[in-house]
């Protein structure tokens, strides 16, 4: 019966492409757009608050009832960009450890992928850990998502993001479980591919929003 | 009998058998994250230094650090450097006209002019 | 074996199992999710329809009052956006479902579950988005739903939450199909089947996925913002707070814009399959008419500030705007060209399909030119918000989509069912169709010129409007009566009408090589492909001899077309095997030979799962949920998200790990 079937298994690919990596590109094609909406918003919106908390202004009275300094918190948020970066750098290992499973050079740590994916996922949970606290920081300050414009496109913008790290996260999770479980080899590797090209998507989203959110004023 | 191409099960390996492009060692990785540190810090430096962030580079500058880092990310990171024109394609065109919307959208809601 | 007797054309062993309403629930077949479109597809046509109808009879004669001004804003709203998302949209997935596979020689799409998932999500979120009108509160914003009309300050109640929820949820089903057959034409063409090699329905498909997936996402954030400001209160569109009036309208129309040529471009690619065939040419200017298309789409987002010169954007932007929307017209024009020239000269037969075809070609370009009209803003001021604007956008929808739409539906009924619709219904059909929408949409110009304006519910005697009026609504109940008459067409013809055969029209691509209705599994033997033109090369060489890009032009023109492949395609039609390949005879033999199983071909067939509908299912309540926020019951709104956020990811879970199909190892 085996061989039987073997002839008429699924015809190759026409690009001899994983399907899933070919999906995984179109979505984040289309991310690109999601998230060019997001930050034209904000964008657009920026300096057109009537009220403060402003992010990189101070704002006294009268504008203000009291005084309100700048809210970014550009020290905090350099860390977390950083912590991201090496997030990046961990799910890279993640997947050259899979891809490479028991070549020369992967022995030992490098070839933990069960390592390097745990590190991503607590990276990028220590992210989340920033951002829930960059969050709450600014509400004791007085911004909420609905105080002005500028809390309404921050919050949306960095929320929409931190809602992708999140997802990431578990698709991370997910993966490790399946590598604890029975072990992700070369023939996995396309499962780390397409988790790691978004992973690292979220990352440039981030790269992105850092500069033009956080540095430009 | 896994077929080199197909697509279905989790535990047929497409990767390994399927057009293979060398991707960059762990080695490469590292220097790549290193870079990206730097630019990192390179950046946040520039943010506070007052007399550089009132001139007119400051914004042109920290715009060509992160298209920097956004591109060594994409091409090594994400492989697009190594892997299949497709790939290529389904990312640029989508990024050409996701900015191209970008920018128009500045222009029209007057925070970008011409000539000013 | 035994039902294979019975039950001639499509029988299969063990067909009582694949039938039944549990089958339908549980399929991730394309062909049988293709066909879940279509009918649901035709279900809302004829509730769109019927809004469509009773604006009409309002608006027959002055001072109508047949339903109050509330219920003709739901009424004009639900009509457009039933129309355009749960009709024209599923109409041309239908096709892109039933055909793509077929027509690049694949087995299925990519991803077949997704793509049952792409079709609950759609039927969920129509059914959501229409249970509004149970409570008297179906949407009342237009359309285009501009923001901030739609926030809460102006439009309370819940008609919005229903709109903008329910267009929530459609879009992921236009997003996740976009995906899955974006990757099934790049990744799953059978051999030979090289992107010029295409037929032109699938590559609009393509390029129409590409669309897709550029234009939703901008109107998910669109719509987010309105969620969140209505829900949460939020500022991106309080006016008070700072917000522009105009984030919306630009947001809304970088979507909207580009959405018009997901609209149109299907349609555009069914005539450009039907027109060859029936002119017995292939189609003139192949390659340009590809790059036209391609460049219909990419211009189509620089375009969308065009729905806005009445906003006063200045001149820089309005020269800008005008000018790359006169831009389109060239690509769109080629196009029509290349249509006549593919007649031209050509041995005309002229078939409902055909006749449906043509009348595109002829009332597009009427609809295509008074869009250029309004591309320049003087003309445009004039006409904004007037019915000539209404005539327009139904010339290019009506009188172009769904006349290419119908015109598919009788090419590829055939194919769907095996067998073809009536000729002479459809001819009654196709008459009052084409007949209604002139009479409709003609004398909209002449209503719109004299100033009456879109959306109004009832208008005075005396204003020179009455005369085209009555003529629009005339216009509309002859409409009404074709399109029953169609309804009926095809309701009679699943059971009763001729056997279809193979290849009833005498069609060049790949879907009329397999039988019809295809096996589960399309192609016994997965077809190499050496030209554009498969049948006609083995069928009708003469059509193709003089062509380049067919079997016979390549050889006269000594184009190597990778030489054992060609061999190994005739070999595999001089066996002439009845369960796949390409065959000569097939019109009798199909009837009489019964079709292998995937089973007995042992081809690994997609297990039926029905994981996708409660994804899709508890997708929809999570959405839904929202709405009891302005029930004031904010905690049960949470709840229900939470609840229905964690059930869909559960689903989610079991959907990823349970096997697609048997595993062949």
């Amino acid at each position: 019966m085996a061989t039987a079937v073997a002839t008429h298994a699924h015809p190759p690919t026409s690009t001899g492409l994983d399907h899933r990596k070919i999906a995984i590109w179109a979505f984040i094609g289309s991310e690109c757009m999601l998230f060019a909406s997001l930050i034209s918003t904000y964008l657009i919106y920026k300096g057109r608050s009537v009220v403060g908390p402003f992010p990189h202004e101070a704002c006294d009275p009268p504008k203000c009832a009291t005084h309100l300094h700048a809210i970014l918190n550009i020290p905090v948020t350099s860390v977390s960009t950083f912590v991201l970066l090496m997030s990046s750098l961990a799910m890279v290992l993640a997947l050259a450890a899979v891809e490479n499973r028991g070549k020369p050079g992967y022995e030992g740590i490098m070839g933990s992928s069960k390592l390097w994916l745990l590190v991503t996922a607590i990276l990028g949970t220590t992210f989340l850990g920033f951002q829930a606290y960059e969050f709450t920081s600014f509400v004791h300050e007085g911004l909420t998502i609905r105080t002005n414009l500028f809390g309404s496109s921050f919050f949306t913008l960095t929320g929409f993001h931190g809602a992708h790290v999140t997802a990431g996260v578990l698709w991370l999770v997910t993966l490790l479980a399946i590598d604890m479980k029975r072990g992700l080899g070369p023939k996995d590797a396309i499962l780390v591919d397409i988790s790691a090209l978004y992973w690292h998507f979220v990352d440039v989203v981030w790269i992105a929003i850092f500069t033009l959110v956080y540095l430009i004023h | 009998m896994a077929d080199q191409f197909t697509h279905t099960n989790a535990d047929i390996d497409v990767h390994a058998m399927g057009e293979m492009h060398e991707h960059p060692t762990w080695k490469q990785y590292k220097w790549v994250a290193l870079i990206l540190t730097l630019i990192t810090v390179g950046e946040v430096w520039l943010y506070y230094i007052p007399s550089f962030v009132a001139s007119a580079a400051f914004v042109p500058v920290l715009l060509i650090l992160s298209a920097a880092k956004f591109a060594i990310v994409v091409l090594f990171y994400m492989h697009l450097k190594y892997d299949h024109k497709i790939f290529r394609g389904l990312f640029t065109g989508p990024l050409i006209i996701a900015m191209a919307t970008l920018v128009s959208l500045l222009f029209l809601f007057g925070h970008l002019s011409i000539g000013s | 074996m035994a039902t294979a007797a019975v039950s001639p054309a499509y029988a299969h062993a063990g067909a009582s199992e694949k039938s039944g309403v549990w089958s339908w629930l549980t399929t991730v077949d394309h062909k049988r999710i293709g066909a879940l479109y279509l009918y649901t597809a035709l279900a809302w046509f004829a509730i769109g329809g019927t809004e469509a109808l009773i604006m009409r009879i309002q608006l027959q004669g002055p001072n109508g009052h047949v339903v109050s001004a509330d219920t003709f804003n739901q009424l004009f709203t639900m009509h457009g956006t039933t129309m355009i998302f749960l009709v024209v949209m599923p109409l041309s997935a239908a096709f892109f479902n039933f055909l793509i596979p077929l027509q690049i020689g694949a087995r299925d799409v990519a991803f077949p579950r997704l793509n049952a998932f792409s079709y609950w999500v759609y039927l969920f979120g129509s059914l959501f988005m229409n249970s509004s009108w149970l409570l008297g509160m179906a949407p009342n914003g237009g359309w285009f739903g501009y923001a901030p009309l739609t926030t809460m300050a102006y439009a309370p109640g819940l008609n919005i939450d229903f709109w903008m929820l329910g267009l929530q949820i459609l879009g992921i089903s236009s997003l996740a199909a976009a995906f899955n057959f974006i990757t099934t034409i790049i990744n799953m063409r059978a051999p030979g089947m090289n992107l010029m090699r295409m037929p032109m329905f699938t590559w609009m498909a393509f390029v129409v996925q590409f669309l897709l997936v550029l234009a939703f996402p901008v109107i998910t954030i669109a719509l987010v913002f309105l969620q969140f400001d209505r829900f949460f209160g939020t500022n991106f569109y309080t006016m008070t707070a700072g917000a522009d009036p105009l984030l919306w309208q630009h947001l809304f129309w970088i979507f909207g814009h580009p959405e018009v040529y997901i609209l149109i471009l299907p349609a555009f690619g069914l005539v450009s399959e039907i027109l060859p065939t029936f002119s017995s040419k292939p189609i003139f200017g192949y390659p340009v008419m590809v790059y036209s298309g391609i460049l219909i789409a990419f211009l189509g987002f620089g375009v969308w500030a065009h729905h806005m010169f009445a906003v006063g954007m200045g001149p820089i932007a309005d020269s800008v705007f005008s000018v790359t929307t006169m831009l389109i017209a060239i690509p769109t024009g080629v196009k029509i060209f290349n249509w006549i020239f593919t007649m031209w000269g050509g041995n005309l037969r002229f078939t409902v399909a055909m006749k449906f075809a043509i009348s595109l070609v002829a009332l597009f370009t009427i609809g295509g030119i008074s869009g250029v009209m309004h591309a320049s803003p003087p003309a445009d001021l004039q006409q904004t918000d007037t019915y000539f604007i209404v005539a327009h956008f139904h010339y290019v929808l009506v009188a172009g989509s769904l006349m290419g739409l119908w015109g598919g539906i009788y090419y590829y009924f055939p194919k769907i069912t095996g067998r073809k619709l009536s000729e002479s219904i459809g001819n009654w059909h196709f008459w009052l169709t084409f007949i209604g929408v002139n009479l409709t949409f003609m004398p909209m110009h002449w209503s719109g010129l004299y100033g009456m304006p879109r959306r109004i519910y009832t208008y005075d005697a005396g204003q020179g409007w009455h005369i085209f009026n009555l003529m629009s609504s005339i216009g509309a109940y002859i409409q009404a009566v074709g399109v029953i008459i169609g309804f009926w067409n095809l309701f009679r013809s699943r059971k009763n009408g001729e056997i279809a055969g193979d290849d009833p029209w005498g069609a060049p691509t790949l879907e009329w090589s397999i039988p019809s209705p295809p096996p589960e599994y399309n192609f016994a033997v997965i077809p190499t492909v050496t030209s554009r033109y498969p049948l006609w090369d083995v069928k009708s060489p003469q059509l193709t001899a003089e062509v380049p890009h067919s079997k016979h032009g390549d050889e006269r023109n000594d184009v190597q077309v990778g030489g054992k492949h060609v061999a190994a395609f005739h070999d595999h039609l001089s066996a002439g095997t009845p369960e796949g390949g390409i065959n000569p005879n097939a019109k009798q033999a199909s009837t009489k030979v019964p079709l292998k199983t995937a089973e007995q071909l042992g081809i690994p067939m997609p297990f039926p799962t029905i994981k996708p509908l409660f994804v899709a299912l508890f997708m929809t309540f999570m959405f839904g949920s929202l709405i009891l926020i302005h029930k004031d019951k904010t905690d049960l709104a949470i709840t229900g998200v939470l609840v229905f956020a964690a059930a869909m990811t559960a689903s989610l879970y079991l959907w990823l790990t349970s096997p697609l199909e048997p595993n062949h190892t």
